[in-house]
């Protein structure tokens, strides 16, 4: 297989096209492992935590491979785009994803580890009790 | 070569992915539970048009990724705005 794509197209056409595949493969784990993360964890937290994977990494990873495919430099930015436009979607999504579980009870407390933000909560409605 | 055998083992997670994101949105306890794994799809299905993009090198799915990540951000915030809790204590 090394021999034929040194005869069309050079050892760096081989070399882009392993990253490729590493990258492409590496990427769709990612799917994987949120999928699984999805089934099997116990409350709404723990999913976020498995549902971030592709939504970072993993559309990084085959962003990159698509990169590595097209191999021109006018492609990177609009690659760079979408991939920033994740990145900077995915936590504010989290975020109020998880203030409205939180806020609705849709949690487990007895999974929580730590609850912080119990002590600003219950401060904040007897404040607002007084008020009354 | 190389770039079809991963193709295969990619489409292959991907779907694997997008069943399991299915189950969990057909389960799902809550509504949140159900926009989560919707969230997860949609970018399964985006990670899907990357895959067909860098195996048969082009570019005409790119604006549906840009757009994408700009959907799911709109929809989840919305579902996350207006949810409420209407279980009897």
């Amino acid at each position: 297989m090394i021999a034929m794509a040194l005869a069309d197209g050079g050892v760096a056409d081989t070399v882009l096209d392993w990253i490729t595949a590493v990258c492409m493969v590496g990427g769709a784990l990612m799917s994987v492992a949120a999928g699984i993360g999805l089934l099997r964890f116990p409350d709404l937290f723990s999913r976020m935590h498995a549902a971030t994977k592709p939504q970072v990494l993993g559309l990084f990873l085959l962003l990159l491979a698509v990169a590595l495919q097209i191999r021109a430099w006018a492609a990177v930015p609009v690659l760079l785009l979408a991939w920033l436009f994740q990145l900077l979607t995915a936590p504010v999504t989290a975020h109020m994803v998880g203030r409205a579980a939180y806020r609705t009870k849709h949690l487990k407390q007895e999974k929580l580890v730590l609850d912080d933000l119990n002590e600003v909560v219950s401060e904040a409605q007897r404040r607002l009790d007084e008020r009354r | 070569m190389t770039i079809i055998i991963a193709a295969w083992i990619s489409g292959i997670a991907l779907a694997l992915g997008a069943v399991m994101a299915l189950v969990r949105l057909a389960r799902g306890p809550s509504i949140l539970d159900r926009t989560l794994a919707l969230d997860v799809l949609l970018v399964i299905i985006m990670c899907g048009l990357c895959l067909d993009m860098a195996v048969n090198r082009h570019l005409n799915h790119i604006v549906f990724i840009v757009v994408g990540c700009l959907v799911a951000f709109i929809g989840s915030v919305t579902i996350a705005r207006y949810v409420t809790d209407r279980r009897t204590p």
